[in-house]
């Protein structure tokens, strides 16, 4: 059900020449839930596409439970790691949310009445069952995130990699967002900008920059040391005091 | 499946016609269309008989005659052309209202107009009672290649989500004081439209990233929706069959 994230000495470079990791070392138990902070273009999404093997290392070895990422166990590694795409737009291209959410566990082979006990359960789990037979262009930007969410929950994953899950969403959408996220049990990696949201998700935070790993700490340890936040772009919301909030229900 | 939110082509129902699987009402139009394009233009009660059973399969599909004769408008056009015909065409001419028309020209203005009408309200009628992902369902059961299906059904899925980033792009260009009257203003058009082609390609490689995250191998899955049985086939069937028992007729007649 979770499964352990292993990357050791990541390096990838773009075809056009752009570094985006060099020599990206992190950890993850099963079960944990990692909060990935970092600058724009420090590399966060670089990382998230090695984790299921759309990206492939130059050097370097991904491991997700005992697999190494390799091109011959691509479509375990596929079942085992679910992406969330940070535009929910490029993740749902089906014509419905039914057939969309449908369209993992088909390709693993699932039909008929196994694949809609499937797609009920995923649609379940992030509280949006009645959406089942609308179009996804008509969702608003909350019922789309939620229901990108529940199109890589019905893969089962052991991992799931959330990029930017709150951008664009409104504060309602992002506390159901939240409430959702926390009662999944697998291994979560969340990459975002949205530091008060990673403070009442995950324990534990990882700063990303230049396609390394800078920081690795206690989320609270991380945001309230403020030379380091400010040499990586990182920045508090006005008002915000990680010090005087209190501990998360979330977590 | 697709409540809500549809096509204006298509109008929500659950009648026997809506709800027969959609490879069959595709292969039924398509062969009713043939019949009717190769049925002779003189055979006036073929046409009947065509008119009168497409007729029969709008009143059951509850789509209503106002809904059909509203979409028909898609045929002025070609109407307005074949209205031309009489008075352009050569050979002997017959005075209809004191006007001389060429008598081959009142038939082929005929013959444009009885199966444009005829062709019309067929596709009309698959339209009205199938909903785009089911038509392309429907194609790719009939063989129809995948890439094919597939692409038209990204088509269906993206053309609005471009449709709105054109949008907004024409938005912010008349916010910024854009309000082209000629030709050589339209130069923020054009890269506008480049700039578009760039997003739409980009956003494209994304979403192939997001079909390889959930084990996308080259072949979209048939996602298991119910196929078109024995009984529906022959109830789909039974449309073309009489238009081309009318036309294979029509044709031996004329023949002989």
């Amino acid at each position: 059900m979770t499964a352990t994230v292993d990357v050791r000495g990541l390096r990838f470079t773009y075809p056009d020449g752009h570094e985006a990791l060099l020599g990206l070392d992190l950890r993850v138990e099963a079960g944990q839930r990692v909060a990935l902070l970092g600058p724009n273009g420090a590399g966060k999404t670089t990382l998230a596409l090695h984790l299921n093997g759309i990206n492939m290392p130059d050097q370097g070895v991904v491991r997700i439970g005992e697999l190494t990422v390799a091109e011959q166990v691509l479509p375990e590694i596929r079942r085992r790691v679910g992406l969330v795409f940070q535009d929910a737009h490029d993740q749902l291209f089906m014509p419905s949310v039914a057939e969309d959410v449908a369209f993992g566990p088909a390709n693993l082979g699932l039909r008929d009445a196994e694949l809609d006990a499937r797609v009920d359960e995923a649609l379940a789990a992030v509280g949006a069952s009645e959406l089942r037979p609308r179009t996804p262009h008509h969702l608003s930007g909350g019922e789309r995130r939620r229901v990108a969410l529940a199109t890589v929950l019905a893969m089962r994953p052991d991992v799931l990699v959330l990029d930017e899950p709150t951008s664009g969403l409104d504060p309602a959408g992002r506390r159901e967002l939240v409430d959702v996220l926390s009662t999944l049990p697998m291994t979560q990696l969340v990459i975002t900008h949205d530091l008060p949201f990673a403070l009442e998700l995950c324990a534990r935070s990882v700063i990303i920059d230049g396609g390394r790993v800078v920081a690795d700490a206690a989320t609270a340890h991380l945001l309230t040391d403020d030379q380091l936040l400010g040499r990586h772009r990182l920045e508090l919301p006005y008002g915000f005091d990680p010090r005087i909030v209190g501990p998360s229900p979330a977590r | 499946m697709g409540a809500g939110h549809a096509h204006p082509l298509y109008v929500h129902g659950h009648s026997r016609v809506h709800r027969m699987a959609p490879e069959a009402k595709v292969a039924a139009a398509v062969t009713f269309v043939a019949a009717v394009a190769i049925t002779p233009r003189q055979a006036l009660w073929a046409f009947g008989v065509d008119a009168a059973c497409l007729a029969g399969a709008i009143i059951a599909s509850g789509i209503g005659p106002r809904f059909v004769l509203r979409r028909l408008a898609v045929v002025l056009p070609f109407v307005a052309f074949a209205l031309f015909i009489p008075f352009v065409a050569s050979g002997d001419r017959v005075d209809v209202f004191g006007l001389s028309l060429s008598r081959e020209g009142l038939w082929g203005a005929w013959n444009v107009l009885v199966k444009a009408t005829l062709g019309a309200s067929a596709s009309i009628l698959l339209a009205g009672t199938t909903e785009i992902p089911r038509l392309l369902t429907g194609a790719s059961r009939l063989r129809v290649p995948a890439t094919l299906t597939a692409i038209a059904s990204f088509m269906v899925r993206y053309l609005e989500v471009i449709a709105g980033e054109l949008g907004r792009m024409r938005t912010a260009m008349a916010a910024r004081g854009y309000a082209p009257r000629w030709l050589w203003q339209a130069r923020p058009i054009a890269t506008g439209a480049g700039a578009l082609f760039v997003r739409s390609y980009e956003r494209g490689e994304r979403v192939h990233a997001a079909m390889l995250a959930r084990g996308y191998t080259g072949a979209m899955p048939d996602l298991g929706e119910r196929r078109a049985s024995i009984g529906e086939w022959a109830v789909a069937a039974a449309l073309p069959t009489i238009a081309w028992l009318a036309a294979v007729t029509a044709l031996t007649g004329v023949l002989t």
